[in-house]
């Protein structure tokens, strides 16, 4: 494996890995810890933490669903209090950038646990979970809305510490996700977590009831990677320079590539963990197989290739695509490569330039004239 | 040894009906040489490219030593995960983690111990059995079922056993009636100064009520309502959660994988299944509860 090549970096915070655990699907990371080093993750991200202690629903709160599983949790979890205590020295004693997750009902309690949170060491980043009630907005989610979301932001922007990436986690389920993605950045938020769960429903047909006691729940896992996916390159087509974590479903190292050439500059594991604890490690030892079988050297050049027209794609993905009309003609297709290379740096910014475009449609060429 | 569980892609040796229910023997030797009575497995089902992430949780039969360390379970065929289970052959691999959770706590000294175990959970007392056997504890057992075909693991009951009864409610086997009811007179009967169970949450219940009206202390296995609720196995998902009356007087939310399954019977509050008390640390209404914040 190629440490170098998986390098990656989200709003300066700088990860060895681009693979990261899912908010909510790591446990306190001693569970996880159990079958994987944790030092093997690009980063922990904690459960949402709220200002104080909470049980969540009762049970029922998780059915099974085609390749997903719809959770009704009501974000349990031992309040900050009991996360600063038990939960983040160990944390931050495993050698893992630890992204901390915060939840709250209204855009002041975020500030409070932003407050609380600065100074404490071992907080790499913190994860605004927006995708939960504003008790002012009639128990309406922040995330559905621009202002609200864009008000939890800029709370938690000007109570985190200024060296403290701010990672807002959005809900696809909005007219427009880069409206709301739009207002965040404005807000303040330096990178983006796409997606948090799909609202869902599952009937039990024993009980004849619905199936998690929440009535609807989340929605998690590969059903629910197309959506993600497509939340990711909307978004990286308005926000080319936002740093996006793309979440939903992953479960191998190709799932981890699509969202990478989809925009993302990490992906995070959630429900997979549920079922594979080990996940982590092995998506990012295949992304890092997917990435050396391209002829990518680095992550950063591969983030947000799947944007670029059809004529650019790489040879071997769509070699009969005739040059799109602005290049210079393929007569001499040795010359080429370097002159468009040439013409296209200055404009990059984040678009990589093709790895190595000209050998591979010359042996096309060969391939086919007899 | 390490008390560590571990992740491994298990052989299946044999998969044989017993009864009503289903016995899967792994070729699982980590597993096996980890395991102590009480602790589960948990199982991934439908193979490599499984629609189905919920991972199925199963006490533990027995471990052998043949082929480096088997561990078989017995499990009931109740939907497609489980029909999946059922239907692999000799030599198929299946993803198991294990061994999990905390197990039973064992007698310091040799006492008298009535073992009561109900449905395919009822499977997970015989390696109990071996253990305290081992201890030079008395070893009792009150199995139960709905019907004969219900009751798992009486034959073996009678041999292993110092004593064994058998109740069915259809009075196909043994005594008509529930385990509950007989459980007064195969306490008296025994001399039981300990009782240990498996099986369904009602049966766990009356165990531990039953328990309670003779002072003697209980450890129940939740192994039913971890596979009813659970998602993970391993205390991640947060979902198989059940509250528990603490030492310090505080009900919490507990998870039946990771802090269970067996826990002691007169700290689970029966009553409140499937619900979060009022009184509970964290819950929507709290009660004066100081803990990790100020009550608003």
């Amino acid at each position: 494996m190629n440490s170098q090549r998986l390098k990656t970096k989200i709003a300066g915070l700088e990860l060895a890995s681009p693979v990261l655990t899912a908010s909510g699907c790591g446990g306190t990371g001693r569970e996880l810890a159990q079958f994987c080093e944790l030092t093997r993750l690009g980063a922990f991200v904690t459960t949402s933490v709220m200002a104080r202690p909470r049980a969540g629903r009762p049970t029922p709160r998780v059915a099974e669903t085609p390749s997903g599983i719809l959770t009704a949790m009501g974000l349990p979890g031992p309040g900050v209090e009991g996360f600063l205590e038990h939960e983040l020295p160990w944390l931050a004693e495993q050698g893992v950038p630890v992204v901390v997750s915060v939840a709250g009902n209204s855009a002041e309690e975020f500030a409070e646990l932003a407050a609380r949170l600065s100074g404490e060491p071992g907080v790499a980043a913190i994860e605004v979970n927006v995708a939960c009630p504003n008790v002012a907005d009639r128990g309406r989610m922040f995330a559905w809305h621009p202002g609200a979301a864009a008000a939890v932001v800029r709370a938690v922007r000007g109570a985190a510490p200024a060296g403290v990436p701010v990672i807002a986690k959005l809900t696809p389920d909005v007219t427009d996700i880069v409206t709301i993605a739009l207002a965040c950045v404005d807000a303040g938020a330096d990178a983006l977590t796409l997606i948090n769960t799909v609202e869902g429903m599952a009937i039990d047909h024993r009980t004849l009831r619905p199936a998690v006691t929440g009535v609807s729940g989340g929605l998690s896992g590969p059903a629910i990677r197309p959506i993600a996916l497509r939340c990711v390159y909307q978004v990286h087509a308005a926000l080319p320079r936002t740093p996006i974590i793309g979440c939903g479903g992953v479960a191998t190292g190709l799932d981890a590539l699509e969202y990478v050439l989809a925009g993302a500059s990490a992906v995070a594991v959630g429900t997979t963990l549920f079922h594979d604890p080990g996940a982590v490690p092995r998506i990012a030892r295949e992304l890092d197989e997917a990435l050396a079988a391209r002829r990518i050297e680095r992550l950063a050049d591969a983030v947000g290739l799947a944007h670029r027209p059809a004529g650019h794609a790489p040879p071997q993905v769509r070699p009969a695509t005739p040059p799109p009309p602005h290049t210079a003609p393929q007569t001499a297709p040795a010359a080429v490569p370097p002159a468009r290379e040439a013409a296209e740096a200055p404009a990059a910014s984040g678009r990589p330039a093709e790895p190595d475009p000209a050998p591979a449609p010359a042996a096309e060429v060969k391939e086919r004239t007899p | 040894m390490s008390d560590t569980p571990v992740q491994t892609s298990a052989t299946v040796l044999t998969v044989r009906q017993v009864q009503d229910y289903h016995a899967m023997t792994l070729v699982a030797p980590a597993i096996a040489e980890r395991f102590r009575p009480g602790q589960f497995v948990a199982l991934a089902v439908g193979g490599e490219h499984t629609g189905r992430l919920v991972r199925r949780c199963f006490g533990v039969y027995e471990v052998k030593s043949d082929y480096g360390g088997t561990v078989e379970v017995v499990f009931a065929d109740t939907e497609p995960g489980t029909a999946w289970l059922a239907g692999l052959r000799s030599r198929d691999k299946v993803d198991v983690i294990g061994p999990l959770g905390r197990p039973f706590r064992l007698p310091r000294d040799p006492v008298t111990c009535l073992l009561v175990g109900g449905g395919p959970g009822g499977a997970a007392l015989f390696a109990l059995a071996d253990t305290l056997h081992r201890r030079g504890c008395q070893v009792h057992f009150l199995l139960g079922g709905r019907t004969g075909k219900q009751v798992f693991g009486s034959r073996m009951a009678h041999r292993i056993g110092d004593s064994a009864a058998v109740t069915t409610e259809d009075g196909s086997m043994g005594e008509r009636g529930t385990v509950g009811a007989a459980m007064p007179r195969v306490i008296a009967d025994t001399g039981a100064e300990v009782v240990y169970g498996c099986g369904p949450t009602d049966l766990l219940r009356s165990i531990t009520r039953v328990a309670g009206e003779f002072g003697l202390p209980s450890q129940v296995c939740l192994e039913e309502f971890l596979q009813r609720t659970g998602a993970c196995g391993i205390g991640v998902c947060m979902t198989c959660v059940l509250p528990l009356h603490g030492e310090d007087g505080v009900t919490r939310m507990v998870r039946a994988c990771a802090d269970g399954p067996v826990l002691r019977g007169d700290r689970v509050r029966w009553g409140d299944l499937g619900t979060i008390p009022f009184d509970a640390l964290g819950a929507p209404r709290v009660l004066g509860v100081p803990e990790g914040g100020r009550a608003r």
